[in-house]
């Protein structure tokens, strides 16, 4: 039962990551191998927020989800969108460098030393005992809820919003979309915004959980296995994963090795890869636009 | 591979004059400048300097080997760094296990880096652009997860001690024997990629890289090529990890993290895709770059504030340089340094002419 619940949580933090990198892959043909430095400075934003209104967990929370947004937004302004049109490659090693610009830059001005947000907070992080001997603690639980909104809320917002559609247009067909009167890069920029905010959101959960240091970039890493494996261009694709890639690690961990917590998302993958390389839900064709 | 146009009307009139390598006087003057400096060095350089370039020589043997797959044969990796970790603990573990001397090693390292190119170059096959960077990056993850086993279990957790090869009898620790065995090794391996690119193997990966479907048609074996472009960069990349483990002498899979992966294809990207001098250009910057900035923090003031952080400068100003290149300069270096040579070779003008104007 345990296990189950491990499970589930751990599905719950991919599913969360993997859904910003699907995002701005589908809107934008572009793999942003710096999510997880940007899921890490949602944690740390924060923790900035967090010193300034100790009391009010809420308005810290927003503020640092709001801050997130706008970096996100501001990410695609001031550099994604002067890659557009340019190579592959040349885009997502972009990212690449963005990650290693803001890995740096983190350390110098939070330095590399444990942090827990949930104390300025005043957030108690109780175990919650559950049916079945299992036990979940108060944020894991919370985690696993924020999941299934985010969830609810991007699949609802994509199949009836206004920009919702114009995101799924944008993504099919950018040319057409654009000559349909259709703003791309206000799309790009409100996607590169949303995967910012879900992955923030993800960091700062984990962050209340178990602490906040400089290691953090690497769970957002391990989760794009996840987008992958479901399919980089499906929403749907990526929960089910992050269900499989979640249920791989800690099965293994549990009765092979605790080494092999670093490769498994990545063993996954490339078994994913040799059998089916446009992932369980995703379009095939998307193979041959790379 | 394209030549560059010359400010004399020198012509080819042969085959034979066409496949020198050096053609002009002038090439040939500041080629043996460039040996000379180059002989000279390890005799006027302080031991710092010599590291220094003992680690620009390792560093452009792994970037050569990146050039070839990346920037000629069009196939992206970012498993550098597993490929040379496989070399670097090959070397380890036949050394630990068997004491075997470095004449059995480097050959070994080199087999065992041609037989992860098949391994690395297979998804290939089926993949392009963006997932084939993926899976590479995943097979790197699988290949240090296997390092790190071995040091683990077999009681290494701190990594893996090397002794010196011997070469005739004599340990090889100083620095100006290793300034000439990387200096040799870099050098060979230049010539080795500049003649390979202008053999028909050469000249059918740039096919492949241009267009599959016309490669396959123009009757190249398109699957054969691209795993031979892995498997040959895959065994120079191995063979540079070997050198760089004996180098060190000392194996450990922090040495060969995602970071170092990025560093590599950083040097292809700065010095310019698609240009062995690019390849050389981009190693001895991406290999100077973090001493620049030290000596750049040294020179504010307070420098002793700095001291703590200055891995963590190093980390965003590396990123911001490549940032800065991706965005401003996609040519890299050799864009930089092609642009400053055609500007002097058409002095007083401006612009070259218009190819229908020139007779």
């Amino acid at each position: 039962m345990q296990l189950a619940v491990n499970i589930t949580v751990l599905a719950a933090i991919y599913a969360l990551i993997a859904c910003g990198y699907v995002l701005v892959y589908r809107v934008s043909r572009v793999l942003n191998l710096a999510h997880g430095e940007l899921m890490m400075l949602g944690a740390y934003l924060l923790l900035m927020t967090a010193t300034q209104f100790s009391s009010h967990w809420l308005a810290a929370l927003t503020a640092a989800v709001l801050l997130s947004l706008s970096t996100g937004v501001l990410v695609y302004v001031f550099l994604m969108r002067k890659m557009t049109g340019e190579m592959v490659l040349a885009a997502v090693l972009t990212t690449v460098a963005l990650g290693i610009l803001l890995r740096g830059a983190m350390v110098l001005i939070w330095s590399a030393q444990q942090f827990y947000p949930a104390q300025p907070l005043q957030i108690a992080n109780v175990a919650i005992a559950l049916p079945g001997g299992a036990r979940i603690s108060l944020c894991a639980a919370l985690l696993v809820l924020t999941t299934a909104l985010v969830y609810g809320a991007l699949l609802t917002f994509l199949r009836f919003g206004r920009w919702g559609v114009r995101m799924r247009a944008a993504g099919q067909n950018p040319l057409l979309a654009a000559q349909r009167g259709i703003n791309l890069h206000a799309i790009y920029a409100l996607a590169w915004g949303l995967s910012t905010l879900t992955g923030a959101l993800a960091g700062m959960l984990i962050a209340l959980d178990a602490g906040l240091n400089q290691t953090m970039a690497i769970i957002g890493l391990k989760a794009f296995p996840a987008a992958l494996v479901g399919g980089l261009d499906s929403l749907a694709g990526a929960l089910a994963g992050a269900l499989i890639v979640a249920a791989a690690e800690i099965l293994l961990i549990n009765y092979v090795d605790p080494l092999l917590s670093e490769v498994v998302p990545f063993l996954v993958l490339i078994a994913m890869l040799i059998v089916r390389p446009w992932g369980l839900f995703g379009t095939r064709e998307e193979l041959d636009r790379v | 591979m394209s030549r560059q146009p010359r400010a004399s009307g020198y012509f080819r009139t042969g085959y034979a004059q066409d496949l020198k390598l050096v053609q002009t006087r002038a090439e040939r003057a500041s080629l043996a400048l460039l040996g000379a400096v180059l002989l000279a060095f390890p005799f006027l350089a302080s031991p710092f300097l010599l590291d220094l370039a003992n680690q620009v020589f390792l560093a452009s043997i792994g970037a050569l080997a990146l050039m070839l797959l990346t920037g000629y044969a069009g196939q992206i990796s970012l498993g550098h760094a597993g490929l040379m970790a496989a070399g670097a603990f090959t070397v380890g573990i036949l050394f630990r296990e068997t004491q075997a001397p470095f004449w059995i090693t480097l050959p070994a390292a080199a087999a065992v880096g041609a037989v992860l190119g098949v391994v690395f170059g297979l998804p290939s096959l089926r993949l392009r652009g963006l997932y084939l960077a993926v899976s590479t990056l995943a097979l790197h993850f699988l290949v240090v997860y296997l390092g790190g086993e071995y040091e683990a279990k077999r009681g290494f957790s701190t990594g893996i001690l090397i002794d010196p090869p011997v070469l005739a009898g004599m340990a090889i620790t100083s620095g100006h024997a290793w300034y000439g065995i990387l200096g040799t090794a870099a050098v060979a391996t230049l010539l080795l990629c500049l003649n390979l690119l202008r053999s028909g193997t050469g000249r059918a990966w740039a096919a492949v890289r241009a267009n599959e479907t016309v490669a396959a048609a123009l009757g190249i074996g398109v699957a054969g090529h691209k795993l031979l472009a892995f498997v040959i960069s895959s065994a120079l990349t191995a063979l540079a990890g070997a050198l760089f483990a004996y180098h060190r002498g000392f194996v450990s899979v922090e040495a060969f993290s995602l970071f170092l992966s990025i560093q590599y294809v950083a040097m292809i990207i700065i010095g310019g895709m698609g240009s062995l001098l690019g390849a050389i250009l981009g190693a001895v910057f991406v290999t100077l770059f973090p001493y620049g900035i030290e000596v750049a923090l040294r020179a504010l003031p307070g420098a002793q504030r700095y001291a703590g952080t200055l891995f963590a400068v190093n980390y965003a100003a590396f990123g911001f340089v490549m940032i800065l290149f991706l965005v401003l300069e996609p040519l890299g270096l050799v864009g930089i340094w092609r642009r400053v040579q055609t500007y002097f070779l058409l002095w007083p003008f401006k612009h070259r002419p218009l190819a229908g104007r020139r007779r």
